[in-house]
């Protein structure tokens, strides 16, 4: 099946918990933090909160926003931007499901 | 129809401010193309203070990203200055040849500081004060360069020195004035600063005007020279002695300028279709330096752009601080009086206090603030709205509370504010508007009010007063969830509406409470969630489903999250009592695992920092040590003396005691954390009487004191009762956590708790009520059977992944051409 190049396959649904996330590790990069929702839509950013650089991977999702477990910022899974009153925006990569495979690109932000 | 275009110069605080005033009134009136000569988004220029001193990152102080141009609309053009304006085709020029044509043109160009025109400026290593390159310049300076001489000692120029020493640079500060911020505060009040921040390593020279920066054969600065002759090292020299507003654009257009673009007040300037607001305008023969004006003049500005014509701008009063932490001064105003005016001056030195009023007539016109400045923006006020003072003429050096007008005096400021009281000077926020955003919004932390209000939004040196306004709003909890309000935006019940329901209709699992509950959001957010998560475990013990993902990050990984993402591992040490294979444990561990710091806690135990998360389980096996719930809203220590095993004055054996409480309640979840202590004697060595539960052994018993609390606000612990032996302690005391496990709401501690329902309640409950005391305690125990020690269930291998990080598998990365 023809894929484009820069699309690797991280992992299956089930390894990331419904409302949680799973962090993939980038040696020598920042690190990406993969999230799944309830109703399993799964998004993809650089695990570095806006604010100061908190781990978003660790912080509660609800909806499709995820809440920073420093200062709790909230930050829109689908947009990267922290919701009103914080400003700041996290960097997205775009994600894709093969059948119950996640497959995510990292050759451009999405 | 095509839209009007609307051109910007100058991406700064005033031009961007104006826009967005600018789009609430009328968000699609105009086609908006805007330049900026610096690289970056919009920033809040007044935090590169916080950022030279390494407070802040630049990233936080980022007011308008990119996004927010791209979701308005806005054509952006980043790096590029307007070298021209043609006033007769409509059109400017940038220095890339880039051309916009306008209908209507802003000028927003700010200001530039002024150099000395002194042989040797442009030297290398000399700089002005003015954006994010030259504060990251001073940043990069201050890692390999060693002194540093900042030429002026106004606002700047000591924020700039005390951000440089901070850096661990060498620096000194010289003025030409007699003394520091002589625009800002009388000889007295500045020798007070003068004397802080020599105390904090700035050396000063005042009195003294410079003629030359020596440079050597590089080019580079090497040292100053002062008009007596002497010389000083420098190979970083910070010029702020001034700012220029930057109208050189529009002269060279033709428009009028005279220290700044001439506005009118409309900010139109002399060709109609141009506007101009911030430092670069002139109005009313001011060119401003803060933003507090400059605001103001957006927001006027704004209002003619949009055409709807209504407000003049009539100049502002506008009040200054120092944002160096730790200093307080506050000015405003004529302070330095002359003649026609009297003084009215408090002086402390020793205690580094010093107020000055100055008043004319009956008028309060200027105020000197230093070291206690709490009633700054009273005094503004006053200033501002020329109240007449005669009456209270004697008792006003003393402050707003001192005069008890509203009858509270001895509260906080913020209780004896008036609303119509600015709060915010930057953005012009009264504590009217706060108020009312708070109670109508169900606001509860400081953030929402920054968002709603826009109040300590941008210095922040209101955030305190904010946060004294949320609390009288909220009382003494403000940070968490206010109790007779809606638990938070994703449902209209209370706390208490929502133990009810649980209890009453068995509701188990967190989909069941929000069907049932009709919740607004599909799966709550990260307020509601915790707290219907500790509900219903604490109500349906053993039956009801503990969601891992409701839990906040500490509670779900077992540890407690640092600033750095990495964690804290602090192993149960029951009574602060350890022996040496622990303690050799403890250490293997810490080589092992190259551990940063090993901390005894405030809690007699022992605390292992910076742990990475991939590690934690391989810690806790290595230790072979429980969990010591230091990260949840669970039991936390029982902290005990040494007792009458050893010690001469103890009375009962305080430290099994404390052991015995603290294995009876091992793994407790609660609303709040829990912390007891048990002491030998009344001397208390312990500090039973700021706990949850404080016992205190007397010859003939024990006695059980609650609801103390040594954090935020102090509050000791209140007498429940006195017991005679070990039992009934762990009787009364697993009857009390109990009560309030089942009734408090999650995130009160104890003692609001028991604020709530009083004590008396809480006494005929646990000891007039011998049956009902040991059927919660029965609760408890059955509560608490059978709990797993959180870090044995991880090493035996549960929930693994929350701590395994995926990896990408090389042979799994598809290529296709
Ligand atoms: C480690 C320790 C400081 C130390 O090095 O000594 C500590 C560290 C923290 N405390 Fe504490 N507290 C520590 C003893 C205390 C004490 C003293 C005591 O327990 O005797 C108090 C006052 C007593 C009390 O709670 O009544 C204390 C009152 C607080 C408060 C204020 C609680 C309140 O209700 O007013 C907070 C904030 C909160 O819980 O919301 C807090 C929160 C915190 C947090 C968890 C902040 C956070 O959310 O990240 C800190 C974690 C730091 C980290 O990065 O790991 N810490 N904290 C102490 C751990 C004791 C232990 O062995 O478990
Ligand atoms: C270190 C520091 C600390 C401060 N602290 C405080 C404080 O505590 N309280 C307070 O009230 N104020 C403070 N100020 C002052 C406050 O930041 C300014 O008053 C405010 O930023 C001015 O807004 P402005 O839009 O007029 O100018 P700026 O914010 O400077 O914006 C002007 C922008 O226009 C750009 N520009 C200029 N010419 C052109 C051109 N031809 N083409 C394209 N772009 C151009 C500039 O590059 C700049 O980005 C501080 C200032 C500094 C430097
Ligand atoms: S007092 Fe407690 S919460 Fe505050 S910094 Fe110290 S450890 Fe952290
Ligand atoms: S780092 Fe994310 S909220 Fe502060």
């Amino acid at each position: 099946m023809a894929r484009h190049t820069g699309w690797i396959r991280i992992c299956v649904l089930d390894d990331i918990p419904a409302l949680g996330a799973r962090v993939l590790a980038q040696d020598g990069g920042t690190d990406i933090a993969l999230f799944r929702t309830a109703d399993d839509r799964v998004f993809a950013v650089a695990d570095r909160c806006p604010h100061k650089g908190g781990p978003l991977s660790q912080g509660l999702v609800a909806g499709d926003t995820v809440t920073c477990p420093l200062h709790n910022w909230t930050i829109g899974l689908e947009s990267g931007e922290a919701c009103a009153p914080d400003v700041g925006c996290v960097r997205r990569y775009p994600v894709r499901m093969e059948g119950d495979e996640v497959w995510l690109s990292m050759a451009a932000p999405a | 129809m095509k839209k009007p275009r609307l051109v910007v110069v100058g991406n700064g605080m005033a031009g961007i401010r104006t826009l967005e005033e600018l789009l609430k009134l009328v968000p699609d009136m105009y086609d908006i193309t805007v330049f900026g000569a610096e690289p970056h988004p919009n920033y809040n220029r007044i935090l590169l203070s916080p950022v030279l001193a390494g407070e802040q990152a630049f990233e936080d102080i980022v007011l308008n990203p990119l996004e927010w141009y791209a979701d308005n609309g806005i054509r952006l053009h980043l790096g590029k200055q307007v070298v021209r304006i043609d006033r007769v085709h409509r059109k400017v020029v940038a220095d890339d040849g880039t051309e916009a044509e306008y209908d209507r043109l802003l000028l927003a160009t700010g200001s530039m500081p002024f150099i000395l025109p002194i042989p040797g400026k442009d030297l290398q290593g000399v700089i002005g004060y003015r954006d994010i390159h030259d504060t990251q310049a001073m940043i990069e300076a201050a890692r390999v360069k060693k002194h540093a001489v900042v030429i002026g000692g106004g606002l700047l120029g000591l924020e700039a020195a005390n951000g440089l020493k901070l850096r661990g640079m060498d620096v000194t500060v010289v003025h030409l004035a007699g003394w520091l911020l002589e625009r800002q505060l009388d000889p007295v009040a500045a020798q007070l600063l003068q004397k802080s921040l020599a105390e904090r390593g700035l050396g000063f020279r005042l009195n003294t005007s410079t003629t030359e920066i020596i440079g050597n054969d590089a080019g580079e600065a090497v040292g100053v020279r002062f008009s007596d002759g002497t010389e000083l090292p420098a190979d970083l020299v910070v010029m702020a002695v001034g700012i220029r507003p930057n109208a050189t654009l529009a002269q060279e257009a033709g428009i009028h300028c005279d220290r700044g673009v001439v506005v009118n007040d409309t900010l139109q300037t002399y060709d109609p279709r141009v506007y101009a607001v911030g430092e670069c305008a002139n109005h009313r023969g001011i060119a401003y330096g803060l933003v507090a004006p400059l605001f103001e003049q957006a927001k006027i500005c704004a209002n003619h752009l949009a055409q709807y014509g209504i407000g003049i701008y009539k100049g502002s009063v506008s009040s200054t601080k120092l944002k160096v932490t730790g200093i307080d001064l506050f000015s405003a105003g004529n302070f330095m009086g002359g003649e026609g005016c009297e003084d009215i001056v408090l002086s402390d030195p020793a205690g580094g206090v010093y107020k000055r009023l100055v008043v004319q007539g009956d008028r309060l016109v200027g105020a000197c603030l230093y070291g206690d400045t709490e009633d700054g923006g009273w005094y503004l006020k006053l200033l501002k709205d020329a109240t007449p003072i005669d009456d209270r003429r004697d008792q006003l050096i003393f402050g707003e509370t001192a005069l008890g007008e509203a009858g509270t005096s001895g509260q906080s400021r913020a209780a004896t504010m008036a609303d119509g009281d600015e709060v915010c000077g930057c953005n012009g926020v009264c504590k009217g508007t706060i108020v009312k955003a708070i109670s109508e919004q169900g606001l509860f932390t400081v953030d929402e009010v920054k968002k709603q209000t826009k109040a300590a939004s941008s210095c922040g040196s209101c955030t305190g007063l904010v946060e004294q306004i949320l609390m009288n709003c909220l009382g003494s909890n403000f940070q968490e969830t206010p109790k007779t309000k809606a638990v938070c935006g994703c449902t209209s019940h209370t706390h208490a509406e929502v133990r009810q329901a649980i209890r009453e209709h068995r509701l188990l699992s967190h989909a069941q409470a929000y069907a049932f509950m009709e919740w607004r959001t599909p799966n709550g957010c990260a307020t509601c969630r915790p707290a219907i998560n500790y509900y219903l475990v604490s109500t349906w013990p053993h039956e009801a489903v503990d969601d891992p993902q409701s839990r906040l990050v500490n509670e779900r990984v077992h540890a407690n999250i640092q600033k750095d993402g990495t964690y804290s591992v602090v192993p149960q040490m029951k009574g602060g009592v350890t022996n040496p294979s622990e303690l050799r444990r403890i250490a293997d561990v810490a080589d092992k695992f190259a551990i940063p710091m090993v901390k005894v806690t405030g809690g007699q135990r022992i605390d292992l920092l910076g742990v990475k998360k991939e590690d934690l389980v391989e810690v806790w096996k290595d230790l072979g040590m429980k969990s010591g719930h230091a990260y949840g809203k669970s039991i936390r220590t029982v902290k005990t003396c040494v007792g009458s095993e050893f010690c001469r004055f103890g009375t009962q054996n305080s430290t099994q005691m404390g052991i015995d409480l603290e294995t009876m309640l091992a793994n407790m979840w609660s609303p709040h954390k829990v912390k007891l202590a048990v002491s030998g004697c009344p001397r208390n060595c312990a500090e039973s009487g700021i706990k949850d539960v404080g016992i205190i052994a007397v010859d003939s018993g024990w006695e059980i004191h609650v609801g103390g609390n040594g954090g935020i606000k102090t509050e000791v612990a209140r007498f429940l009762c006195k017991v005679r032996n070990a039992d009934e302690v762990k009787e009364y005391t697993g009857a009390f956590l109990q009560l309030y496990r089942e009734e408090a709401y999650y995130l009160d501690r104890t003692v609001h708790y028991i604020e709530r329902v009083g004590l008396d309640y809480v006494k005929q409950r646990v000891v007039e009520d011998a049956t009902n005391r040991r059927a919660l305690f029965e609760r408890l125990l059955y509560a608490l059977e059978g709990l797993p020690d959180p870090w044995a269930e991880r090493i035996a291998g549960s929930r693994r992944r929350e701590y395994e990080p995926l990896r990408i598998d090389a042979r799994l990365v598809a290529v296709e051409g």
